[in-house]
């Protein structure tokens, strides 16, 4: 997501409680998008819509697309706003499906306030996503000053070297690099 | 008095509460001129530490002025001493206290018991920092009560401005302490994971020290500037291979000495065992992230040193152990021995050698200290260290 990726916005921001529920909804459209590519004889059955397996299908490639789009994206923004705008597709066909003389009125019925509900979540996540995402973003600080020494980082390479580590903290004598004799290293033997 | 008080996981407020009191006759209370908000913090804000109460006064990086002793604290302290007040509390008499080994006082501890039961000892009390430690009330407050006083305190000079001084309470020893927990050879490749305020400080530390070189991995960008600043060479986790990099830089020996000033709440961009902190975590199967620990314990060079100042709370799962004990590697860890390294640190402060302030990208009032959290959590703003005016 923005926060977390590499290159995309200012790296090192929490994951925001946004990002996670935007990550949700993609998750979310893929599953639903697989479920109307795998079965959409069963689902036009469910909602009466015989002859319409085609279409479902095709809605279920877009949720899949529109789900990968989101996770992969460097900003899921406008990706969001997409499911919005199929969302609102999905409840005008589900509205054809009510008119005439359709034994699964209540089925359809039902689907609908489903795909309100999300709706509602992906009208709330993009609304919010666009307004965290201000263009510009803020200018990175510029700390290359702080460098801690009042002498300069040069003058300050061991400068402490008149400390004497304690005992209990010294790396034990036999593992010190200085006390093995400084014999020339030959080539490791060809094995 | 105003005291910045924890009511619950990220949720700490200023509230209105009743001034400290001498409860003890070595206690003495003091006026905060100074506090500061510690990462340590970020973990009882965020809730991974155990043992918080509703009601707690948090903080625990302290300075000001003496305003009250009590009677048995009186050769050591009196009103109007300005002291840096250390975040372990210490009673200076006991074995531990007499060999340097503050952080384990054996008596300062009133909830040692606790503390024995999860740890199988007790560790020396600590101010605003659960009741495992003590429960005792924290310094992100207008007054202070300071327990074992005669002992616990670091008396500093006038005329020194408190941005200079305060990190003396803990950061600036933790970040020496992690360094010279590594005993630094003039060869020594040194590699901090972290660029916090304590990885900071660490990196600070590793120069004067005299390392050969100085390797951070964070990924903040402001954080890995401040870093560079220092004398350090950077690392992007999020955009570089770690491990690859490490050797890189080492001619594929690894570095000498790892510290660890990260903690238990690592991040890992998209690693497998990142995932499965995670999920432990979230289902308490877990308590802490070690996903730090375990990429030190790989990549550190055999017969290596891994420096820990990093906080962890309880139990930690998939260890390299077989890394850690086929190549022989060195562990020292810690809450830091404060007292043990502050003459010597203020020494290096008033000569010039170091200027701790350089830290501070944030100051102020106390009100403003439950924002300042969750900026400081988020690292939004380029907010490396937050320092609170009561
Ligand atoms: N031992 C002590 O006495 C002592 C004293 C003070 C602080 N601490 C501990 O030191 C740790 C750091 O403190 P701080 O104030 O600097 O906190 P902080 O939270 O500001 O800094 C932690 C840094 O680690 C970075 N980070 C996260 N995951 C990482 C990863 N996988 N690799 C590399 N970097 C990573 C973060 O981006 C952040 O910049 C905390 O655990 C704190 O509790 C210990
Ligand atoms: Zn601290
Ligand atoms: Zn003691």
């Amino acid at each position: 997501m923005r926060y977390e990726t590499a290159r995309t916005r200012r790296q090192g921001h929490a994951d925001t409680a946004t990002d996670t529920l935007a990550r949700g909804l993609g998750l979310f459209s893929i599953a639903f998008g697989i479920a109307e590519v795998a079965a959409p004889r069963a689902m036009a059955r469910a909602l009466g819509m015989k002859g319409q397996e085609g279409l479902i299908a095709g809605y279920g490639l877009r949720e899949i697309a529109t789900g990968i789009g989101i996770l992969a994206s460097k900003d899921p923004t406008p990706w969001i706003w997409g499911r919005v705008a199929g969302d609102a597709l999905d409840l005008a066909t589900l509205a054809t499906a009510l008119e005439g003389k359709n034994p699964k009125k209540e089925n359809v019925g039902i689907a609908m306030a489903a795909v309100a509900g999300v709706t509602a979540l992906d009208v709330y996540c993009a609304q919010t996503l666009s307004r965290e995402s201000p263009h510009p973003l803020p200018p990175i600080q510029d700390y290359s000053d702080r460098t801690g020494f009042p002498q300069g980082v040069d003058h300050s390479w061991g400068a402490a070297s008149d400390f004497e580590v304690p005992d209990d903290f010294r790396t034990p004598e036999p593992l010190r690099p200085y006390t093995q004799p400084d014999l020339p290293q030959r080539p490791m033997p060809g094995l | 008095m105003k005291a910045l008080v924890w009511h619950g996981t990220t949720d700490i407020r200023c509230d209105s509460v009743p001034d400290p009191q001498i409860e003890h006759p070595r206690d003495a209370i003091i006026k905060v001129t100074s506090c500061a908000i510690c990462g340590s913090d970020l973990h009882l804000y965020d809730h991974f530490m155990p043992g918080m109460k509703s009601g707690d006064i948090m903080g625990h990086e302290t300075m000001g002025e003496v305003v009250e002793v009590g009677a048995e604290s009186k050769g050591k302290l009196k009103v109007g001493d300005r002291v840096v007040i250390p975040f372990t509390i210490i009673c200076g008499e006991c074995d531990q206290c007499k060999r340097g080994n503050f952080s384990v006082c054996e008596r300062t501890n009133r909830n040692g018991h606790i503390a024995a039961k999860a740890f199988g000892h007790s560790t020396a009390g600590l101010f605003g920092y659960t009741h495992l430690t003590g429960g005792y009330a924290g310094g992100q407050a207008e007054y202070l009560r300071v327990p074992f006083a005669d002992a616990t305190h670091i008396k500093v000079p006038k005329g020194i401005p408190d941005e200079k001084l305060l990190f003396l309470s803990d950061i600036f020893p933790t970040g020496w302490q992690a360094a010279v927990q590594c005993d630094i050879q003039p060869d020594d490749t040194v590699a901090i994971w972290g660029a916090g305020p304590v990885g900071q400080m660490a990196i600070r530390s590793a120069v004067l020290l005299g390392a050969k070189q100085v390797v951070v991995i964070d990924r903040v960008p402001e954080r890995l500037a401040m870093a560079e600043a220092g004398g350090a060479i950077t690392i992007n986790f999020d955009e570089e291979s770690v491990i690859e990099r490490l050797n890189e830089l080492t001619n594929g020996k690894g570095p000498e000495k790892c510290i660890d000033a990260v903690g238990m709440e690592a991040h890992a961009a998209g690693t497998i065992d990142a995932m499965y902190d995670r999920v432990k975590q979230a289902t308490m199967m877990e308590t802490d992230r070690p996903h730090v620990l375990r990429e030190m314990a790989y990549v550190c060079r055999p017969a290596g040193t891994l420096s820990i100042p990093g906080v962890y709370g309880g139990l930690l799962d998939k260890i390299p152990f077989g890394a850690i004990m086929n190549k022989g590697l060195t562990i020292r860890t810690g809450q830091t021995h404060v007292n043990r390294w502050t003459d010597d640190l203020l020494h290096r402060i008033e000569e010039g050698q170091i200027d701790p302030s350089f830290v501070i990208t944030h100051t102020v009032g106390l009100e403003e200290g439950p924002d300042m959290y969750k900026i400081f959590r988020d690292k939004q703003d380029g907010c490396v260290k937050v320092v609170l005016k009561p």
